[in-house]
C-alpha cells in the first residue's frame, strides 16, 4: 500500500524544519521561528486531514522502508494511522502549534532562539513517529529521540548547572524504564517472529497459556511481554518509582515544560499502553499491576503538590498524578477513558504551564508563589486562562476535565479488575486535592495583596499577543474539548468510545444510571470541597496552612521533600556506583588485583624495560631485521 | 572468483611501499611528507571503493582471491582474499587512515616523516591481516602491525608512554606467541597446510580443540579486549597520541574479535559451543565492569578507553550468542564502534592540541566556547549510548537481541550497559560542554573547527547516520558469510544450538521449557 502525501508530510516535514534551522537559523536571527512555525501549521492541517479520513473510514498500514533485518528479525520504517493515532496526531500537533507561536513571544530575547526552535521541532518530529509507527522498533526509535530532545530542552540554558543536571537525570532515569521495554520489544519478537502490531496483535491469543523461560524461572508469556512494555510507560510517564526526573525537568523553559513534560511526551506511557492493549487486556497481573501503579502514583503525587511553592513544580507534580489516572484508566481496562484523559489534559496542562510561563515572563522570571499574588488585575487574559484551566483540572462540569475524568472513575468503579474499586477510592479522594492545589495555585498567584518587590512591581504587564492567543485557544480547548464525550447518562452519544473502540474495544461493564449520577455527584463535591477548603485556607484564614505546617512539622518535611525519594536513591544506587566506580575498579581491582596478577609484579615491566630499551631506537630498519630474523627462526623450526 | 587485479595487493603494498618513500623526502620538507601521506592514503582509499561495488553479495565464498606458492616445502602460500566478514574492515582501515593524517596534521611535529611511515606501514599491515587466508601470511602481518603501533606510542605519546608502549608490546605477545603453538600444532594436525580455509573445513578431536582455543583465546582476547587482559588498553590508548587510539580503537582491537571469527569458530565448532558460556559470562562482566569503571575517571582519554572494553563487551557477546542475529550485531557493532570511538578520539585529539589537557576537570561550558564542536561531540556521544537512528543502537540491538535468544541472562545483564553507558556519556558531556565556562577555557581563547578539523570529523558523522538510518546495505554484505559461518559452527552439533533460520526455533525451545 502507498503511503500518502499528506501523511508523510506530518513527521517529516518538522524533521526538515529542524534540519534547516539548526544550520541557517542563525542567520535567520528573530526571523527564526519561521520555518519551525510552517513546519507544524502545516503538519497540523495534514493532521486534520488524516483526522478526517479516518472519519470515513481510511486506515493505512504501511511500510516506507525496512530499517534493518537479519534473518527473520525485520524492523521497518511504517506508518499506521486509526482511530488512536489519529487522536495522537490532532493532539501533538495542536498543542506543538501553539507553543511554537508562544514561543516566539516568551524566548523573544533568548541568545538560542534558533536552537530553541529546532529543537522544537526536533520534538515534534520525533513525537510524530512515535505516535505513527506500526511497529514496536519505530516507537523505540520515537520513544528515544523524544528522550533526546528532552534532554536537550530540560538543558537549554545549559549554563545552569541544575539545568544540565536535570537533562542528564531525566535521560538516564528513562533509560532505567527503557532497559524493561527494550527487553519486552524483544520477548514480542521471540514469541511472534514479528515486531509489527497487526501480525503481534491478531496473533496474541494463541500465546495465551504459554511460559517463557526468564533467567530460570517461567513466567506466563503475554504477563511477562506486558509488565516489561509497562516498565518503558513508567520511565517516559513519570509513575512511581521512576517519577523523579519530572519534576527536575522544570529547569527547561516553560514552553517546553508545556509541551513536552505535560502535554505530549509524558503521554507517550499512556499511549504505548493503549496501543498494545490486546496485549495487555490478556493479562489480569499487568491490569492489576498498572491500576496499583497508578493508583499510588496519583496519590503520592497529589499529596505533594499540596505544599510546593515552586509555581511550576505544583503543575510537575499534578502533571504526574493527571498521568497516574490515565493509567488507572487503562488498568481497568478502559483504555479509551484513558485516552480521553489524554486528550483533555493536554489541553488544560498546556495552559495552565503556558499560563505560568506568562506569569512567571511578567515577574522577571521570579517562581515562588509565596513572593506572588494579586496578579489578577495586572495579568487579566491570563488570570481568566488560569481559572478555566483550574476547574478542568478539578473536574467541574461542563470544563474537559470533568467528563474524562469522571469516565475513568466510573469505570474503575465498575471494572472486574481486583484493584477497580481501590483506584477509584483513591482517585476520587485525590480528585479533591487536585481541586485544593489548584485552587491554592490561583489564589497564592492572583489573589490577595502583591507580595514581590516594588521593583517586580513596576514591570508587570499582560503578556503580548503571540502568548495570549495561545493561552485563549487552548483555554476554548480545556473548556469544550470534553464536549467530544458526553456520557448517555447526560444526554450525550459517547462519540469519543465509539469513535475509539475499533483500536481499544470498550469495557463490558454496566452500571445503572443511578449508579453513574451518585458517582459523578461524588466525584464533583469532592472537587466543590476542594476548592472550598483552599478558600478558606489561602483566602478567608490565610494563618490556617501556617498553623497546620507548625503542629505537623515532620509530615510537612516529608511532603516538602517529596518523601525525600531522590536522596534515597542517590543514597542507595548513584553514589554507591560511582564509588564503585572510583574506588572499589579503578583504585583496587583494576589498579592492583588485575595488574598485579596479569603482569606478573608490576616491577617485572621496570626490569623489562631496562632490557628493552636497547632495542628500542626508534629505527624501522632494526625492527625491520629483528622480524626477518624472527621468520628466519621459524622456518628453522619447521625444516 | 579471480578479478584479474591484484588489488588486495595494492592494498596491502601500495601503503608500505609509500612508506619507505616517504623517507627519502630530506627533513626539511616536513608539509611535503605530510601531502604525500596523505595523498597515498587518498589513493588507497580510491583503490578500496572498487571492493565495495564489486563485491558479491550472495556468496560466502572468498573474492578478489590471489594465490601463489610461497615457501612450497612447508605449503605455504600468499594467499589472500575477502568476505562478506573482512570488507568492511578493509574499508573502514583505508578511511581511518586518512583521517588519521588529517588529525595529525600540526599536532605531531617531531620526527613527522618517521610517524607518517609507521602510520602507512601499519595501515598495510592491518588490511593484510583481514586480508590472509594463509596462516603463516596472517601471523607475519600479525606481528608486523606491532611494531609502528609500538613506535607510535614509544615515540609520539603522552608523558607515561614507554611504560605504555611496553605494556602493549608484552601484552600482545605473550599471546602472540601462544597462538603461533596453536599454529604450528594445527599445522601438524591439518594435513601439513596454512591454507586457513582448508583448516577450516576439517574437523579436530574435542581434546585438541579445547587446547587449540585457548591458545588462541591467549592472543584473541588480549586484543579485544577481553576482561580481564584489558589493563593495557586504558594505558596504551590515554598516552598514544589522537591517531595512535584512533587506529587502535578504530582497527587494531577489531583483529581480536576478528580472529575470533575467522579463526576459533570456524576451526574449533566444537570447543566454541562448550566455551560458551565461559565467553558469555566474560563478555558481561567486560560490559558492567568496563561501564562502572568509567564513572570513576578523571581522564577523558581514560574513560573513552573504559568504554571500549565495555562496548568490545557487547561484540564478544554477540558473537558468543552463536546466532544469526548476535553475529551480524557483533560484525556491524565492530565497525559502529570503530566509527563511533574513533570519532571520540579524534575530536579529543583535536581539543587536546589547543587545551594540552585531559583532565575532564580542566573542561567545562565549551558549548558556549566551540558550539559546532559541542554539536558533533554530541551526536558522537549519543551514537555511543545506543540512541536509535544512529549506528551504535543496531549493533547493541542486534546483539542483545541474539544474546537473550540464545540465554535470556546474557541479553537481560548486556542490557544493564546501556543504563550505564548513558550515565558515564552524558556525565562527561556535562562536564565537558555543559555548566559555566572554566576560566581554564577562557583563558586559552579556544577557537572553533577549523576547515582541515571539520572534514576529518564529517565522515565519521555521515556513517554513523548512514548506519543508524539504513544499516540494511552494511548489513547485506555480511548475511551470506554470517549463515555460513554458523552452519560451520553448528555442523558438528546437528545445529540445535542455533541456526541461520532457527530463532523461533530458539525461541520456541524458550516457551516450551
Amino acid at each position: 500500500m502507498n503511503i500518502p502525501v499528506y501523511l508523510l508530510l506530518i513527521p517529516f516535514l518538522p524533521l526538515a524544519s529542524f534540519i534547516f534551522t539548526l544550520l541557517y537559523g542563525k542567520r535567520l536571527g528573530d526571523k527564526a521561528h519561521w520555518p519551525p512555525i510552517v513546519a507544524v501549521v502545516i503538519s497540523f492541517l495534514c493532521a486534520c486531514h488524516a483526522f478526517d479520513q479516518v472519519l470515513h473510514g481510511t486506515h493505512i498500514n504501511a511500510d516506507l522502508y525496512t530499517w534493518f533485518a537479519s534473518a527473520k528479525f525485520k524492523a521497518s520504517v511504517g506508518f499506521l494511522l486509526d482511530e488512536l493515532t489519529a487522536v495522537m496526531l490532532i493532539v501533538v500537533t495542536s498543542i506543538s502549534t501553539l507553543v511554537h507561536i508562544y514561543s516566539v513571544g516568551y524566548m523573544h530575547d533568548d541568545p538560542g532562539y534558533y536552537r530553541f526552535f529546532s529543537y522544537l521541532s526536533l520534538f515534534t518530529f520525533s513525537m510524530l513517529m512515535l505516535v505513527l509507527g506500526n511497529n514496536f522498533l519505530q516507537l523505540y526509535f520515537g520513544w528515544e529521540a523524544v528522550g533526546l530532545s528532552s534532554y536537550l530542552l530540560i538543558g537549554f540554558w545549559y549554563h545552569k548547572k541544575s539545568a544540565s543536571d536535570a537533562g542528564k537525570k531525566a535521560f538516564i532515569v528513562n533509560r532505567f524504564g527503557d532497559f524493561g521495554f527494550g527487553l519486552g520489544i524483544i520477548v514480542v519478537f521471540l514469541v511472534f517472529g514479528s515486531v509489527h502490531y497487526d501480525t503481534v496483535f491478531s496473533h496474541v491469543h494463541e500465546a495465551v497459556g504459554q511460559t517463557f523461560n526468564f533467567l530460570g524461572f517461567d513466567f506466563d508469556v503475554i504477563s511477562l511481554m506486558a509488565i516489561l512494555l509497562f516498565c518503558g510507560a513508567v520511565g517516559k510517564s513519570a509513575q512511581i518509582p521512576l517519577h523523579v526526573w519530572l519534576p527536575d525537568a522544570m529547569e527547561g523553559p516553560t514552553p517546553v515544560s508545556a509541551l513536552i513534560h505535560a502535554a505530549t511526551m509524558v503521554t507517550a506511557g499512556v499511549f504505548l499502553v493503549a496501543r498494545c492493549n490486546p496485549i495487555f487486556s490478556l493479562s489480569p497481573a499487568a491490569m492489576n499491576l498498572v491500576t496499583i501503579i497508578g493508583a499510588l502514583t496519583c496519590f503520592f503525587a497529589a499529596t505533594i503538590a499540596l505544599v510546593q511553592v515552586d509555581i511550576k513544580k505544583v503543575i510537575a507534580y499534578s502533571t504526574v498524578s493527571q498521568l497516574a489516572y490515565m493509567f488507572i484508566g487503562c488498568g481497568v481496562g478502559a483504555y479509551g477513558a484513558g485516552v480521553f484523559h489524554l486528550y483533555t489534559h493536554a489541553y488544560f496542562k498546556a495552559l495552565l504551564f503556558l499560563g505560568a510561563g506568562s506569569v512567571i515572563h511578567a515577574m522577571s522570571d521570579e517562581q515562588d508563589i509565596r513572593k506572588m499574588g494579586g496578579l489578577k488585575k495586572y495579568l487579566p487574559i491570563t488570570y481568566f486562562t488560569f481559572l478555566i484551566a483550574s476547574l478542568s483540572i478539578s473536574g467541574i462540569p461542563p470544563f474537559a476535565g470533568f467528563f474524562s475524568k469522571d469516565e475513568i472513575l466510573a469505570m474503575a468503579f465498575a471494572s472486574p479488575v481486583g484493584a477497580g474499586k481501590f483506584a477509584w477510592f483513591v482517585g476520587t479522594v485525590v480528585a479533591g486535592m487536585t481541586a485544593f492545589y489548584s485552587f491554592r495555585l490561583l489564589f497564592l498567584t492572583f489573589h490577595g495583596e502583591f507580595r514581590g518587590t516594588e521593583e517586580q512591581r513596576k514591570h508587570l504587564h499582560e503578556s503580548p499577543l503571540t502568548m495570549t492567543i495561545p493561552l485563549t485557544l487552548l483555554a476554548i480547548g480545556a473548556l469544550a474539548a470534553g464536549w467530544v464525550g458526553v456520557p448517555e447518562v447526560l444526554g450525550g452519544e459517547n462519540g469519543w468510545a465509539h469513535f475509539l473502540s475499533r483500536v481499544v474495544g470498550h469495557p463490558e461493564v454496566h452500571l445503572s444510571h443511578y449508579t453513574e449520577w451518585t458517582l459523578m455527584i461524588i466525584s464533583v463535591a469532592a472537587g466543590l470541597t476542594g476548592i472550598y477548603v483552599a478558600y478558606v485556607m489561602y483566602m478567608v484564614r490565610p494563618e490556617i496552612p501556617v498553623q497546620l505546617a507548625q503542629k505537623y512539622p515532620k509530615l510537612y518535611d516529608i511532603l516538602f521533600n517529596k518523601y525525600y525519594v531522590d536522596e534515597f536513591y542517590s543514597a542507595t544506587i548513584v553514589q554507591p556506583t560511582i564509588n564503585c566506580g572510583r574506588k572499589i575498579l579503578r583504585g583496587i581491582t583494576d589498579g592492583m588485583i588485575i595488574e598485579g596478577v596479569v603482569n606478573g609484579v608490576p616491577s617485572l615491566i621496570g626490569k623489562f624495560s631496562k632490557v628493552l630499551s636497547r632495542f628500542q631506537t626508534g629505527r624501522v630498519q632494526q625492527y625491520g631485521s629483528v622480524m626477518a630474523l624472527g621468520a628466519f627462526i621459524l622456518l628453522w623450526i619447521f625444516m | 572468483m579471480d578479478y584479474g587485479f591484484p588489488i588486495l595487493s595494492s592494498l596491502i603494498f601500495l601503503p608500505m611501499i609509500g612508506a619507505a618513500a616517504l623517507l627519502f623526502i630530506p627533513r626539511s620538507h616536513e608539509d611535503d611528507v605530510r601531502r604525500l601521506a596523505l595523498l597515498i592514503a587518498i589513493v588507497e582509499f580510491l583503490l578500496s571503493i572498487p571492493l565495495w561495488f564489486q563485491f558479491d553479495k550472495t556468496t560466502h565464498l572468498m573474492q578478489f582471491v590471489e594465490k601463489r606458492p610461497w615457501i612450497e616445502a612447508w605449503n605455504v602460500n600468499y594467499y589472500l582474499g575477502i568476505d562478506g566478514i573482512s570488507i568492511l574492515f578493509v574499508l573502514l582501515s583505508t578511511l581511518i587512515t586518512i583521517l588519521c593524517i588529517l588529525v595529525s596534521w600540526t599536532a605531531i611535529t617531531e620526527k613527522v616523516k618517521e610517524f607518517f611511515a609507521s602510520l602507512l606501514f601499519l595501515e598495510g599491515a592491518m588490511i593484510g591481516v583481514f586480508c590472509s587466508l594463509d596462516f603463516f601470511l596472517f601471523y607475519i602481518f600479525w606481528e608486523a602491525m606491532l611494531i609502528p603501533m609500538y613506535l607510535i606510542i614509544g615515540v609520539w605519546g603522552g608523558p607515561g608512554r614507554l611504560y605504555a608502549a611496553i605494556k602493549f608490546f608484552l601484552y600482545t605477545l605473550v599471546g602472540s606467541v601462544l597462538m603461533l603453538i596453536g599454529i604450528i600444532t594445527l599445522y601438524f594436525h591439518g594435513g601439513h597446510t596454512f591454507d586457513i580455509l582448508q583448516l577450516s573445513s576439517q574437523s579436530y578431536p574435542f581434546k585438541l580443540q579445547m587446547i587449540l582455543f585457548w591458545a588462541f583465546f591467549a592472543a584473541f582476547a588480549v586484543k579485544v579486549p577481553m576482561w580481564p587482559v584489558h589493563t593495557w588498553l586504558p594505558d596504551a590508548h590515554t598516552e598514544a597520541p589522537a591517531a595512535g587510539s584512533v587506529i587502535l580503537a578504530g582497527i587494531l582491537i577489531k583483529m581480536g574479535a576478528y580472529g575470533f571469527l575467522r579463526f576459533s569458530m570456524p576451526m574449533l565448532p566444537q570447543a566454541t559451543q562448550a566455551m560458551m558460556v565461559p565467553m558469555l559470562v566474560l563478555s558481561i562482566i567486560a560490559i558492567i565492569y568496563g561501564a562502572i569503571i568509567c564513572l570513576g575517571q578523571d581522564d577523558m582519554k581514560r574513560l573513552i578507553a573504559y568504554s571500549s572494553v565495555s562496548h568490545m563487551g557487547f561484540v564478544t557477546l554477540g558473537m558468543f550468542a552463536l546466532n544469526y542475529q548476535g553475529l551480524e550485531g557483533a560484525i556491524l557493532q565492530m565497525v559502529n564502534h570503530g566509527v563511533v570511538t574513533g570519532a571520540l578520539f579524534l575530536s579529543i585529539g583535536i581539543i587536546y592540541e589547543q587545551t594540552h589537557t585531559r583532565e575532564i576537570a580542566d573542561y567545562g561550558g565549551l558549548a558556549s566556547i566551540t558550539p559546532i564542536f559541542a554539536g558533533l561531540f554530541l551526536v558522537f556521544t549519543m551514537a555511543a549510548i545506543g540512541l536509535p537512528g544512529l549506528n551504535g543502537f543496531i549493533g547493541e540491538f542486534l546483539i542483545i537481541l541474539g544474546g537473550f535468544a540464545s540465554k535470556t541472562w546474557a541479553g537481560f545483564f548486556a542490557a544493564t550497559g546501556i543504563i550505564i553507558g548513558a550515565g558515564y556519556m552524558l556525565w562527561l558531556y556535562q562536564r565537558v560542554f555543559f555548566m559555566e565556562k572554566n576560566p581554564k577555557m577562557v583563558a586559552l581563547g579556544l577557537r572553533d573547527l577549523n576547515c582541515r578539523e571539520l572534514v576529518t570529523l564529517l565522515p565519521m558523522l555521515v556513517l554513523i547516520l548512514w548506519i543508524g538510518i539504513y544499516p540494511n546495505v552494511f548489513l547485506s554484505y555480511m548475511h551470506t558469510s554470517v549463515a555460513h559461518l554458523l552452519e560451520q559452527v553448528n555442523a558438528s552439533t546437528g545445529g540445535l544450538q542455533a541456526n541461520s533460520h532457527g530463532i523461533i526455533e530458539c525461541a520456541l525451545r524458550f516457551i516450551g521449557g
